[in-house]
């Protein structure tokens, strides 16, 4: 084998094993990746047209509210110049209100009244059969069918077989959007020689083929039994998305019984206290860390091989090792975040001490400031706005981190909550928690910015 | 010996190719006590480093440097500097800026507040103690730099073109400013500036530097800054000596960089 015009000896390639991808299984991974664009420009453009017509509503009833104010309102040249673009306030509600129109819509909310896509048949139903046996005369049965919903198990009804000739009346139960079979011998097939459907509701049928009817469509199977398969409507089934409302008094209940005996805000609070205690210890040791790697060449060399090397490793390569060596408990998770916030703040800090302008340094030892003093009085606080804005990253990454540590191990925790809910189908659990750990992580956004703003209000304005 | 005394002050830079600049070359200057010194060159003269290599922020490859009787050779707070901009504490206010000096020095607060409302008088700014850095102009900003520099009495103040970045009519105040400093305090000042104008009104000396190597060219005793002490600058522009010694060091600075240019085509 030549690479680069060089021969690669035979023995490396030995000593490497990489198998050849098979063509189909890039192929297939090229189509998928092909019809994800197609399916995600779908989606988008249905999203875009809503905004759309939103956009059409605003200019309609709302003229002149968003309008830019004072300065900027004079601005002729606003397309281009980023300061003179303000998000449509408007625009902001009526996409997330969008997004639960859709939520809605797609999983038969009552919440939007009239507005439904179809939904699946529930209910009874009942459709005619007829029947050959093998010296060609024919007979008619009847079959009710009970579609009942997910969660629900009637009684298997028993229907009397009131009809005299060999084709027998039956009944079946079926849940909504699932098939069930009925087997040609409970409707006479066990009795009668040469047992052949050849209607369903008058119309001609052969094995293979099938009938819709007003509930659904009838199969009729290669051996001649039935399989019914009611109408699954247009909706998602809550197993796969459960509606608003339905997540809603699930949200009510997880709040008043928790889950697996773990309220749902004691499960926040641990996934919250290991994040504050890991980014703690990462602010402990990387600000003082970065610092040092500022501040004296030993120490910059000493630590920018290992700096630079676990930079870029993401904390969640780590779990596989940090379970191996902790364990599951506690220590292990809020190493886990240590090592997730110490990198970050440590170069954080590092680049607060090298945007210190050097005439601020020379201005304090001509005032007479001590090595200690400049640390603390011009390094220090200089490098807020850095260390800020490296905390703020830290925090997010530590969220992200912890809740993907507790869907690998713990015992509470959100991200906890999640896996052992989506173990059991339970949905609305699962979308509960992914709403709430949203939430918090743009609660600690927004908090931080805060702080920000009152600790630190000389930030790009120096 | 009392005053500033440089003495065959040289300075060498390597250059990561192997050669070298001599960015000064002999530089022998003897600054009196209170006397208000302007150097003026054209860029690249070293001036910026010869007052680099005054504050201590830069050992002399050659040479040394004397204030009343000791080496020079780290930054001191006997020597004061005011720098061209970004060298205020934008997380103080305007009175704990100016009371930096005293207080890393441990004076006691009560004698620093006195200290600070002192020079707020004296740089005009006794309304804006409590102002943050980033609320100010940048002549307001200046002011308090000056203020700061002063509040640690130092014997020499250096200013590193401490009114580039301000506007024209900022500047002219800021030059009686300083002229009222000098004659308020009796402090000697050197002050780096790239103006001729302000070169002329604030050095009773002016010296003027010459470039590759960096060294002094000529040296002028000026009668403007005394005229202009608590008088109108543009008075004293109008001075018939004004203009023509104006004229004569921007023929000699225009020379000097075409001489520059010249070489760099060759």
């Amino acid at each position: 084998m030549t690479f680069l015009n060089t021969t690669i000896p035979a023995s490396f390639m030995e000593a490497v094993r990489f198998n050849t991808p098979p063509a189909d299984e890039v192929g297939s991974l090229i189509s998928t990746t092909l019809w994800m664009i197609v399916g995600i420009f779908f989606i988008f453009a249905i999203y875009m047209l809503f905004s759309a017509a939103s956009w059409l509503i605003d200019k309609l009833f709302n003229k002149g509210r968003d309008k830019a104010k004072g300065y900027t309102s004079l601005k002729t040249v606003t397309f281009g110049d980023e300061s003179a673009v303000v998000a449509n306030r408007f625009a902001s509600v009526a996409s997330v209100v969008a997004l639960f129109f859709f939520w809605a819509l797609a999983t038969g909310s009552s919440l939007l009244g009239p507005i439904q896509l179809p939904a699946p048949f529930l209910g009874e139903a009942e459709f005619e059969y007829t029947a050959t046996n093998a010296t060609g005369a024919t007979d008619t049965g009847k079959v009710s069918v009970l579609v009942y919903p997910f969660g629900e198990s009637p009684d298997q009804a028993k229907a009397d077989n009131t009809n005299s000739g060999f084709a027998m009346d039956n009944a079946i139960k079926v849940r909504e959007r699932r098939t069930a079979l009925l087997s040609s011998r409970t409707i006479g097939a066990k009795e009668t020689e040469g047992f052949a459907i050849t209607q369903i509701n008058g119309e001609n049928v052969s094995p293979g083929g099938s009938v819709d009817i007003d509930a659904g469509t009838v199969f009729v199977t290669e051996k001649g039994s039935l399989q019914i398969r009611p109408y699954p409507g247009m909706t998602m089934e809550s197993l796969y998305l459960p509606s608003p409302e339905e997540v809603w008094s699930s949200f009510i209940r997880l709040n008043k019984e928790g889950y697996t005996g773990v309220g749902l805000w004691e499960n926040v609070f641990w996934s919250l206290i290991r994040v504050v205690l890991g980014f703690a210890l990462g602010c402990l040791f990387g600000i003082p860390l970065g610092f040092a790697m500022g501040l004296s060449n030993w120490f910059r060399g000493w630590f920018d091989p290992i700096v630079e090397f676990m930079r870029p490793v993401p904390p969640l390569a780590l779990i596989p090792l940090i379970i191996i060596w902790f364990g599951i408990g506690e220590q292990g998770k809020i190493s886990l975040l240590f090592l997730a916030a110490l990198w970050i703040m440590t170069i954080a800090a590092r680049a607060g001490v090298s945007g210190v302008n050097i005439s601020k340094v020379h201005a304090a030892y001509s005032l007479g400031a001590t090595k200690r003093q400049l640390l603390t009085k011009v390094i220090l606080p200089n490098s807020l706005p850095e260390i800020f804005t490296g905390a703020r990253v830290a925090m997010g990454v530590c969220w992200g981190t912890v809740v993907a540590a507790e869907l690998v191990a713990a015992e509470k925790g959100a991200g906890k909550m999640i896996i052992a809910a989506s173990k059991f189908q339970l949905t609305d659990i699962v979308i509960i928690g992914i709403i709430i750990i949203g939430v918090i992580g743009f609660a600690i956004e927004v908090l931080m910015r805060k702080m920000e703003n009152r600790l630190i209000p000389w930030k790009g304005k120096g | 010996m009392s005053g500033l005394n440089m003495n065959d002050v040289s300075m060498t830079f390597e250059l990561p190719n192997g050669g070298s600049v001599e960015a000064l070359k002999n530089i022998n200057l003897n600054i009196k006590k209170g006397e208000l010194v302007s150097v003026l060159g054209p860029s690249g003269c070293g001036k910026t480093t010869l007052l680099n290599i005054l504050a201590g922020f830069l050992a002399p490859t050659g040479g040394d440097i004397e204030l009343n009787g000791h080496a020079v050779t780290g930054p001191d707070s006997e020597r004061g500097m005011v720098f061209q901009q970004g060298a205020l504490f934008e997380w103080m206010n305007v009175s704990k800026n100016i009371g930096f000096g005293p207080k890393m020095k441990g004076t006691p607060q009560a004698e620093i507040d006195e200290k600070v409302k002192e020079l707020l008088d004296i740089v005009g700014l006794q309304d804006f103690a409590e102002k943050m850095i980033y609320e100010m102009s940048g002549g307001m900003q200046q002011r308090v730099a000056l203020a700061r520099c002063l509040a640690n009495d130092p014997d020499v103040i250096l200013m590193d073109e401490p009114l580039g970045a301000l506007d024209a009519l900022t500047r002219e105040k800021m030059q009686s400013l300083v002229l009222d400093i000098w004659k308020k305090t009796g402090k000697t000042i050197i002050l780096i500036t790239h103006s001729v104008e302000e070169a002329l009104l604030l050095g009773e000396r002016l010296i003027v530097m010459a470039p590759r190597p960096g060294r002094i060219h000529k040296e002028y005793q000026l009668p403007f800054a005394e005229l202009g002490v608590g008088a109108d600058l543009r008075e004293v522009k109008r001075h018939e000596d004004f203009g023509s010694t104006r004229d004569e060091i921007l023929n000699m600075i225009w020379d000097m960089e075409e001489e520059i240019m010249g070489r760099v085509d060759s």
